[in-house]
């Protein structure tokens, strides 16, 4: 295998990582203030659609992004509704989220554009087209750097970045700031949280908040800059995979940009090589597509190191017994 | 809080939750251009207007009562089973693999184990997660959701690979035998004078499925074992002081909600299809849980809400056959429906508690 290609499979692995590294930093959020959040696959898809949706009706894909945002924090709302302030049951909440994104993205989307539930396809402005960063185009013929550079690092969209810096951002907010703090305490015990003061529900609104503001634009950048359009039923179980990497990095924001980054792997590789002939055996398409839901499995069972999530992590707050 | 009468609690409350979902359902009905009140007379009429829409609604209800009664066993002992969907698959394999290589003289010895198999295999699907649950303590939600795509590739693989017959290029298994067939609903309703519709794939399925109804109910009420079941479910802690095995209760009820999940396949595979198809299930082992929480858990109440949800498929097929409506439809009321029974229960069930204090005061 040639050295272009190692590139290349990389390349890809950056493109299929951020929507799920987006979506992974949101679970941390949420799930680090105590809220299970199995809807990030239905805020990602009612995101994605509504992105592709706004921007080509407006040919904005920033406009798009926006509208993506918004409708995922409705979803984050809702789930904040039925968690938090009715104190009911954040997994069943989470079902329902996913459910009713993929039925209401079709309905929508067949009553909209008529197509069958997708958007038509987005050109020009209505996509984030990829950047060249400086100098990437000269750099290209520098042996081994050259290509690094002008392939892997430059050459993404500005998401991409975004999602990158958010790795940082997310570690800062959690570790050093009074915010991240209070976020951290409330998904282990909330009850020291509110004695000293602190509004349980605010902080934990707050950590939903910010999960749907990133769900946002993880289903934005799946159809306005992976793809172009939405199609449906298109974020095919990603939200679940970010929710495996999650779990894979133990509640951590670096971690989770290595395992999201491994999954995004698994899939550049299963789409580049659909069978992997070792010699010995084959191993088929379906098991490389299916193996972050094992290695989840594997993790969750303890095999390798423990996965402890945060204590009061699917407990509703109950004030005053 | 409030006790609401028990009346009040396994009816009133889940009615005014479908009445809201139903409400919400409407107005997206009406935001999208469409007469709501029409979409709703032909849903009505499509899924009960006939013997034949009846027929549809009752085969769709028949996959639900299996769902939904595997959710239920599962809740009853405190765990969420997600992963119905993926072991009604899992049960589909084992009903074709029962049909199509094993010779079986007739159709009912061929049911008989066809259901065994798919029972089997549903518990199988079960099994590990649920060992990793009693064991480990792995999080019972995540590792059903996991075992729910891992099935789904399982399944995509040995579709593919073994099952398809050479040269096919579509991925499912071959036709099972003719004589396997099973005997539909309207050809037994009409062995005794009643007529009804032969063409809807509702088929004696239907039965297997409303003894199990039955025997739940006996298993969870009038058995040692669903005593036990129940109080692990009402706390852990009181129950493992009582000598009850946390390892044995959480094993079993998973066993026996896969195997419910599994059996589901005997009546798509065996009774519609007559071939094991991808994705077999279509997602019905998440309306079981629409189906269980609707139903209070309680196998009367799963037995009603999958007829209504079998209306509501028939219905919403009928409906996207005549209006702009796709059947998508469906899913939306059914989240709503999970919504509402299920995560905002509450938001319903303090002012139904208010209002009844209210009334109370005044009565005294």
């Amino acid at each position: 295998m040639s050295f272009e290609s190692y590139v290349s499979i990389l390349d890809s692995t950056v493109r299929l990582g951020t929507p799920l590294l987006l979506a992974c930093l949101a679970g941390l959020f949420s799930e680090r203030s105590g809220v299970f959040d199995i809807g990030l696959e239905g805020k990602m898809l009612v995101a994605a659609f509504l992105s592709a949706a706004v921007a080509y009706t407006t040919g904005s894909a920033w406009l798009g992004l926006l509208a993506g945002i918004a409708g995922s924090l409705v979803f984050s709302a809702i789930h904040g509704l039925a968690s938090i302030t009715f104190r009911g049951n954040q997994l069943i909440s989470g079902v329902a989220i996913n459910m009713l994104a993929s039925g209401i993205t079709v309905l929508v989307g067949q009553n909209w554009f008529h197509q069958g539930g997708g958007t038509p396809a987005l050109s020009g402005a209505a996509r984030f087209r990829d950047l060249t960063l400086p100098f990437a185009n000269e750099l290209r013929d520098v042996p081994f750097l050259g290509p690094i550079y002008a392939e892997l690092i430059s050459g993404h969209s500005v998401l991409v970045y975004l999602a990158f810096l958010m790795v940082p951002a997310t570690w800062w907010v959690l570790y050093r700031t009074r915010f991240g703090l209070r976020l951290r305490a409330v998904g282990e015990n909330p009850a020291a949280v509110d004695t000293a003061g602190v509004s349980v529900v605010a902080l934990r609104f707050a950590a939903l908040a910010i999960a749907g503001v990133l769900c946002g634009i993880a289903g934005s950048y799946l159809s306005t800059a992976l793809a172009a359009g939405f199609g449906r039923e298109m974020t095919a179980g990603r939200g679940y995979i970010a929710l495996a990497a999650l779990i894979f990095a133990k509640w951590r924001p670096w971690q989770a940009l290595g395992s999201t980054m491994f999954f995004g792997f698994l899939a550049a590789v299963s789409i580049r090589y659909p069978t992997i002939d070792l010699g010995v055996l084959v191993i088929p398409n379906e098991f490389m597509d299916n193996l972050p839901y094992i290695l989840t499995v594997v993790v969750l069972a303890g095999f390798v190191g423990k996965a402890i999530p945060p204590r009061a992590g699917g407990e509703p707050y109950v004030k005053e017994r | 809080m409030d006790r609401l009468p028990k009346w009040a609690d396994a009816v009133l409350v889940p009615l005014l939750s479908i009445v809201i979902a139903f409400v919400l359902s409407g107005i997206v009905i009406a935001a999208i251009g469409e007469n709501p009140l029409n979409a709703l007379m032909i849903m009505i009429d499509g899924g009960l207007g006939s013997t034949y829409g009846w027929g549809y609604t009752l085969y769709y209800a028949t996959n639900f009562m299996f769902t939904g009664l595997a959710v239920a066993v599962a809740f009853h002992a405190s765990l969420f089973n997600i992963g119905g969907d993926g072991q009604a698959q899992l049960g589909g394999l084992g009903v074709a693999l029962a049909c199509l290589f094993i010779p079986w003289p007739n159709w009912w010895l061929a049911l008989i184990g066809a259901t065994a198999a798919a029972a089997l295999f549903g518990a199988a699907w079960a099994a590990i997660p649920a060992l990793l649950q009693a064991k480990r303590g792995s999080h019972i939600v995540i590792t059903t959701i996991m075992f729910n795509f891992i099935g789904a590739g399982l399944m995509l693989y040995v579709l593919k690979h073994f099952l398809k017959p050479t040269g096919s290029q579509d991925p499912s298994s071959a036709d099972f035998p003719a004589h396997l067939e099973l005997p539909k609903l309207g050809e037994i309703l009409g062995a005794v004078g009643i007529p009804f519709s032969k063409d809807p794939p509702v088929n004696v399925t239907l039965l297997i499925a409303l003894a199990a109804c039955f025997l739940v109910w006996v298993l969870i009420w009038h058995t040692r074992f669903g005593f036990a079941l129940r109080a692990f479910g009402k706390s852990e802690p009181a129950a493992r002081y009582a000598g009850i095995s946390p390892v044995r209760i959480t094993m079993g009820a998973m066993l026996i909600s896969g195997a419910l999940a599994g059996m589901m396949s005997i009546n798509n595979v065996m009774g519609e299809a007559q071939r094991l198809v991808l994705n077999s299930s279509e997602g019905a082992g998440f309306i079981g849980i629409a189906v269980a929480l609707m139903g209070r858990s309680h196998p009367l109440g799963v037995l009603l809400a999958s007829i209504l949800f079998g209306f509501l498929y028939q219905g919403g097929a009928e409906l996207s056959m005549w209006t702009s409506i796709p059947p998508q439809l469906i899913w939306v009321i059914q989240a709503l429906v999970i919504l509402f029974t299920g995560a905002l229960d509450n938001m319903v069930r303090i002012p139904v508690a208010a209002a009844f204090r209210k009334f109370g005061k005044r009565r005294t």
